[in-house]
């Protein structure tokens, strides 16, 4: 046969490999754009769902999602949602990234004017399944722990897994993925204390009534 | 080969992790709960359907020479097209699932059906093959699985519905209750000892089927 004669000769090698990989590229550039913008929804839905679930029901009544500010924090931009009532700045909601076991864990965290934690979820992680996934609340309950929590309550060099000397569980074969979202929650609340003055301050008229 | 060899094959007498001890990776890690190897056996087997059948289909055009690259390359796309597909327009079954598409890029069982079958032979006893060999992991991985969490937490499919929906809660059953759960077992050498003690009963079956053959024409005459 012809085509067997000629697949032993090395142009014809090149020549397939690299239109395998032509081809495959193109293939995956078009599925991103043909599915990126779903993609895109489907995670903005997922947003909107998760901010929600960190703040308490009735406590807002805008578009979470649109009105959001970054700051600048100790490892690049945080992203900072602000839940309103009837204009008035009731809680904002903090979206982080801890560095887990299996890549970037996406949180957020939803902390009321005095400072305080009003809820935890993660968004998205790559974590083991079966050991480090009870992060996500359809499988076990340990990111509630965190619930009312604030810095101070534990003190801030608690706040770290039983391990390393703090005061919040570990999982049993997953160390990492809990000390890095204790720490990533750490330093978002660290965040909130410095920059507390620029988000419920002079620039929010009405944040005074909240905070008293 | 027949495709009733094939089924066979796929399912017990090539089994992917019993036999051919391939794709341990997966079948060691992911194993905690019966629900979890589900999962993954399931991912899997759509990949390696989907798999065979392509390079099935293009096996006279890739040079031997060349052709583990381009198994390479086929297989990782697949799985990313899977992957975003399943995120863009099923996202609840990704929220599940996409966790174990991930891993099957590294999956050798996928390259090792490219190679030893799917460059081999017709369209059609490679898709068989794929999904024999597919089923027959999901199998392995459900027996790994259930066997940790049997003894791991008292368990069997815990969480099944998150997989299956609602409809399938009745396969969550408790069956230790009050079980303080042996940790082991949920801990990686959990994984290498159920899959030892699988590998061994498998291996006894196996020979005492063989035994009983050999013995079979022996003892017919005497019968008259």
């Amino acid at each position: 046969m012809k085509l067997e004669s000629l697949r032993g000769n090395l142009i014809y090698q090149v020549a397939l490999l690299g239109v395998v990989a032509l081809l495959a590229s193109t293939l995956l550039s078009q599925a991103d754009q043909l599915t990126g913008a779903d993609i895109a929804a489907a995670e903005a839905r997922d947003l909107q769902v998760s901010l929600a679930q960190v703040l308490p029901e009735g406590s807002f009544d805008n578009a979470l999602a649109e009105d959001s500010l970054l700051l600048e924090g100790a490892r690049g931009p945080v992203r900072v949602y602000r839940a309103r009532l009837e204009g008035r700045l009731t809680a904002v909601v903090m979206q982080l990234t801890a560095i887990g076991y299996g890549g970037p864990i996406d949180l957020v965290m939803g902390i009321d004017p005095e400072g305080q934690v009003l809820g935890v979820r993660v968004l998205k992680h790559k974590e083991t399944p079966g050991l480090a996934d009870q992060i996500e609340t359809a499988k076990g309950r340990w990111i509630f722990s965190f619930d009312g929590k604030f810095l101070g309550d534990p003190p801030a060099e608690d706040w770290a897994v039983k391990k390393d000397g703090g005061v919040f569980d570990q999982f049993t074969g997953a160390t990492i993925t809990p000390r890095a979202i204790v720490g990533a929650l750490r330093q978002g609340l660290e965040l909130f204390a410095a920059e507390r003055g620029r988000l419920f301050g002079a620039s929010e008229t009405q944040a005074g009534e909240v905070s008293q | 080969m027949s495709y009733w060899q094939i089924t066979r094959d796929g399912l017990w007498d090539k089994n992917v992790v019993f036999t051919q001890m391939l794709a341990l990776c997966p079948a060691l890690a992911v194993t905690s709960t019966a629900s979890n190897g589900l999962g993954m056996g399931l991912a899997t087997t759509a990949v390696l359907l989907g798999a065979n059948v392509l390079i099935a289909a293009l096996r006279n055009f890739i040079s031997p020479d060349v052709r583990i690259p381009v198994f390479i390359i086929l297989i990782a796309t697949l799985v990313t097209l899977v992957d975003m597909a399943l995120n863009a327009w099923l996202h609840e079954l990704y929220k599940v699932l996409g966790l174990f598409i991930a891993l099957i890029v590294a999956n050798c069982a996928i390259l090792g059906r490219a190679e030893s079958f799917a460059s081999k032979n017709p369209v059609a006893a490679s898709a068989l093959d794929g999904l024999m060999m597919g089923l027959g992991f999901t199998l392995a991985l459900i027996a790994i699985g259930g066997v940790r969490e049997i003894l791991g937490s008292g368990t069997l499919f815990r969480d099944a519905h998150l997989l299956l929906g609602e409809g399938f809660r009745f396969l969550e059953l408790t069956l230790i209750p009050d079980y303080k759960g042996y940790l082991l077992m949920i801990l990686p050498p959990g994984g290498f000892l159920a899959v030892g003690f699988l590998l061994a009963a498998k291996r006894m079956i196996d020979l005492r089927a063989a035994r009983a053959a050999r013995a079979a024409p022996l003892a017919a005459p005497a019968q008259g």
